[in-house]
């Protein structure tokens, strides 16, 4: 690791704004995949973590960090100032390979939305496994392609979307690429 | 005649706005008035503009209350939207209001105690007679009084002298970071610190009225004025950097504790507990008020029947904040048209169907 | 706008408006507390709508903002002036041109779109205030998703009035899990929030709360088997443009009874007369 950082968005307003609308209308629309304006995040992270980081974290959201992930730990800290690996209970999870549910606040039924969000860095959103998707923001099933989930993962995310109101949400990367999975969404294998 | 749909919401805008600043300058016959003599001679409007509009800043509260024609509440309502885009550079040490450069202190529970009481500039004793000769220009005051600065080192405040004794309750010190209303929202149960957060922005008229509702017996507490002061404190940031605290300048408070009995539990032994009162600037009646109301908000917490609009937590805090309710209550006059004719096809239709 | 931010709002304001957003859409219909800010429009004028048109505007986009369905409304004038004073963006009147949509009381004639987000001003987000004062009360039904209170409500209008009274701000059923105001637009626009293709957001600021409806969701206005909802709308043609199917305002003439329906939506009812559609009233404006 050198001892500069690489720099965060050129345009901070406007490249945050535009990774928003990605991450909503993904978040809206479960599966469907945006390419997002990058930034030149440091390894291991993908140019789409890297945005989602600096467009969602700041000092008001401990983040939980995947220990894959270390390198990235000073670039995260400094464009964001999240509190990183701390007793607070962690609002994002950045991870490298699916953390187990389980260790992260799913909500409560009154505040399903102190839930914390994973942004989980995957291997392709174009080749890979395929899912159907159903559920709210989705007109008909959706075929979703991820390469990097674990082989049980069907049987994961049912249990957290049976938790609804509660759960975890997901925001997949891959390279320039992401989408999400909320957690009112049902997955099956295709 | 066909109808032709109304339009120009834009020019009637800036009509009004136009309107609006002719009529707030008034006759141009008359000498405008600045903003310095607002914050000299109006200063317990900038008090108040200051306190409910969170901003401790004399000089904006007295243009505020200029651009607002002096309408107190439409004044702190521009100081809150300027205050909303600043950026917080760091957090003050609590304030110590033990060592107050006293202005004024009463204390109604003794007749006489250490550093003795202070009057200080109040109307308390004035006669109300309107006074004929500020019609005329005044002359500039010759001499002005003498005010003997006070010991402060003999300035202890009144619950510090009971504290001794066992008698009040003590206020348990804590290291956790204060609730703050305007980044959080308000959750329920809400700690004393945000509820005195919100007390202290709170309007004076409706604390005023709650406080009051207290003393007739809507959730009477037995309260005695322990003490008022009013004075100013220094405020300290201690940077990080530094390790140290420095002084960034002074502020002007009023403080109020009110002392009420309390009849004990099986626990603790019959002593006195505090309502607490604190607002910026000259601001008596508002941290009064703020005093009795935060002790009737206490009544769940000392095990006493919760009963009347005083001793309400969530009715009172959802309801103090006089820039939440303004807008609100006037949103009224807004157009309301579209619902207003739903509610109207269907009383037609209920009729109608009525007469079937 | 020189001294202030991108449509006005913070970078840390906006982070924080923006993670609420997601989480109202990934639990549709509940009502996500955020730390709503002190704008410079009074609240109870738009300021939760404001707070999350500005979280969500950018520059390509195009603004339409409506109050009682028209642009030209004193506050959909001075809400869209605020937006293209402090972010510059394009504003527009025309539905269909529109990416982004803010709106009090009413959704459009026209269908949205797909690529359009439509943002609800809220005056007040809890469905259930008017039986249960306390949010505290209230917050705890949400989380059993215990409604009883709503459905005792409309089984007295019924055994009361024979129908449900509610003409605006008609309660729904959210993806069939959270009961929730739609804000109060007439009964007549409900059955637009079912299944509808534009994204809906919704902003109450002064009651510090964001919720969500993503497209594709169902919307169910509460009602009964034995009394199903009904729409209501004044039983007449627009005056102006004829439209059958449209929301009507109805506008006083003269002080004997005499009365004009006109469309609400002005943008549509404009359209609608530039096609050639031309209603009882409407002859002499559109030979002008």
């Amino acid at each position: 690791m050198t001892s500069t950082l690489s720099p965060g968005f050129a345009d901070p307003v406007t490249d945050a704004q535009s990774c928003f609308r990605a991450v909503l209308d993904a978040m809206a629309r479960p599966g469907r995949v945006h390419t997002v304006r990058g930034v030149s995040a440091p390894m291991p992270l993908c140019e789409a973590a890297g945005a989602v980081l600096l467009t969602l974290a700041d000092h008001e959201t401990p983040l939980r960090l995947d220990p894959d992930a270390a390198p990235a730990r000073a670039w995260i800290a400094f464009h964001t100032g999240a509190p990183i690996e701390t007793d607070a209970p962690a609002m994002f999870a950045m991870a490298l390979s699916l953390p187990d549910l389980d260790t992260l606040p799913n909500g409560t039924d009154e505040m399903p939305e102190t839930s914390a969000t994973v942004i989980l860095q995957v291997a392709s959103l174009t080749a890979g496994q395929r899912f159907v998707l159903e559920g709210p923001g989705l007109r008909e099933p959706k075929v979703l392609t991820v390469a990097g989930l674990p082989p049980d993962f069907v049987a994961i995310w049912q249990r957290n979307h049976a938790l609804f109101p509660r759960g975890i949400d997901l925001i997949l990367c891959a390279r320039n690429k992401l989408t999400a999975l909320p957690r009112s969404v049902s997955i099956k294998e295709a | 005649m066909a109808y032709v749909a109304v339009k120009g919401g834009e020019q009637a805008i800036d009509n009004a706005h136009a309107w609006l600043a002719e009529e707030r300058r008034g006759d141009t016959a008359t000498p405008p008035l600045s903003v310095a003599q607002i914050e000299e001679q109006l200063g317990r409007s900038v008090d108040r503009v200051m306190a409910e509009g969170s901003l401790y800043d004399r000089e904006l509260a007295a243009l505020a209350i200029k651009q607002a024609q002096g309408d107190l509440i439409e004044a702190a309502f521009l100081l809150r939207a300027y205050r909303t885009t600043l950026p917080r550079f760091a957090h003050s040490k609590p304030v110590e209001t033990a060592t107050m450069r006293i202005e004024r202190r009463v204390s109604a529970i003794f007749k006489d105690l250490p550093g003795g009481q202070v009057l200080g500039p109040t109307y308390d004793y004035t006669h109300r007679l309107l006074d004929f000769a500020l019609m005329a220009d005044e002359k500039a005051a010759s001499g002005g009084v003498s005010m003997e600065a006070a010991d402060l080192t003999t300035m202890p405040r009144v619950p510090d002298i009971l504290g001794h004794e066992g008698l009040l309750e003590a206020d348990a010190a804590s290291d956790r970071e204060p609730g703050d209303l305007t980044r959080e929202p308000l959750a329920f149960p809400a700690a004393r610190d945000v509820r005195l957060q919100a007390l202290a922005r709170g309007d004076e008229g409706f604390l005023l009225g709650l406080g009051y509702s207290t003393q007739r017996g809507y959730g009477g507490s037995h309260p005695f004025a322990g003490e008022i002061r009013m004075g100013e404190v220094s405020v300290e940031i201690e940077p990080a950097e530094l390790g140290f605290a420095i002084d960034i300048g002074d502020l002007v408070l009023t403080e109020c504790q009110m002392v009420n009995q309390f009849k004990g539990s099986k626990t603790v032994p019959p002593q006195f507990t505090r309502g607490y009162g604190l607002v910026f600037g000259f601001g008596e009646r508002k941290a009064m008020a703020m005093a009795l109301v935060d002790r009737a908000m206490r009544a769940g917490e000392l095990g006493e029947d919760v009963t009347a609009p005083a001793q309400n937590v969530e009715f009172v805090l959802y309801h103090s904040d006089n820039i939440e309710a303004t807008g609100f209550v006037e949103h009224l006059k807004l157009p309301h048209y579209v619902d207003f004719q739903s509610e109207l096809q269907n009383v037609r239709r209920m009729r109608t169907e009525v007469a079937e | 706008m020189k001294g202030y931010n991108f449509a006005y709002l913070d970078e840390q304001t906006k982070r924080m408006i923006r993670r609420g957003l997601l989480k109202a859409v990934a639990i549709p219909g509940h009502q996500v507390p955020f730390g709503s800010r002190e704008m410079p429009l009074p609240y109870g004028w738009g300021t939760g709508g404001i707070q999350v048109t500005a979280s969500i505007l950018g520059g390509g986009d195009v603004l339409k903002v409506i109050d009682q369905g028209a642009d030209d409304t004193t506050n959909a004038v001075s809400i869209r002036r605020f937006f293209a004073r402090t972010a510059g963006v394009r504003t527009t009147t025309a539905t269909a041109e529109a990416t982004v949509i803010q709106t009090r009381h009413r959704i459009p004639e026209k269908q949205l779109r797909d690529d359009q987000i439509i943002v609800y001003q809220v005056p007040q987000p809890e469905p259930l205030f008017r039986l249960e004062p306390s949010r505290v009360e209230t917050k705890r039904m949400h989380g059993l998703a215990d409604y009883g209170l709503m459905h005792v409500k409309l089984y007295e209008d019924i055994s009361r009035f024979g129908q449900i009274s509610i003409s605006y701000d008609y309660p729904v059923m959210v993806n069939e899990r959270y009961l929730m105001s739609p804000s109060p637009i007439p009964a007549f626009d409900n059955p637009k929030m079912d299944m509808m293709p534009a994204l809906q957001l919704f902003g109450a600021g002064r009651e510090k709360r964001i919720y969500a409806i993503p497209p594709w969701t169902r919307v169910k206005s509460l009602d009964f088997d034995d009394h199903p909802f009904r729409a209501i709308n004044a039983p007449h043609p627009c005056g102006l443009c004829g439209a059958t199917d449209s929301y009507l305002d109805e506008v006083v003439t003269d002080d004997r009874g005499g009365r004009l329906f006109v469309c609400s939506d002005t943008d549509h009812c404009g359209e609608r007369r530039a096609a050639g559609h031309i209603g009882a009233d409407g002859f002499q404006e559109a030979a002008e």
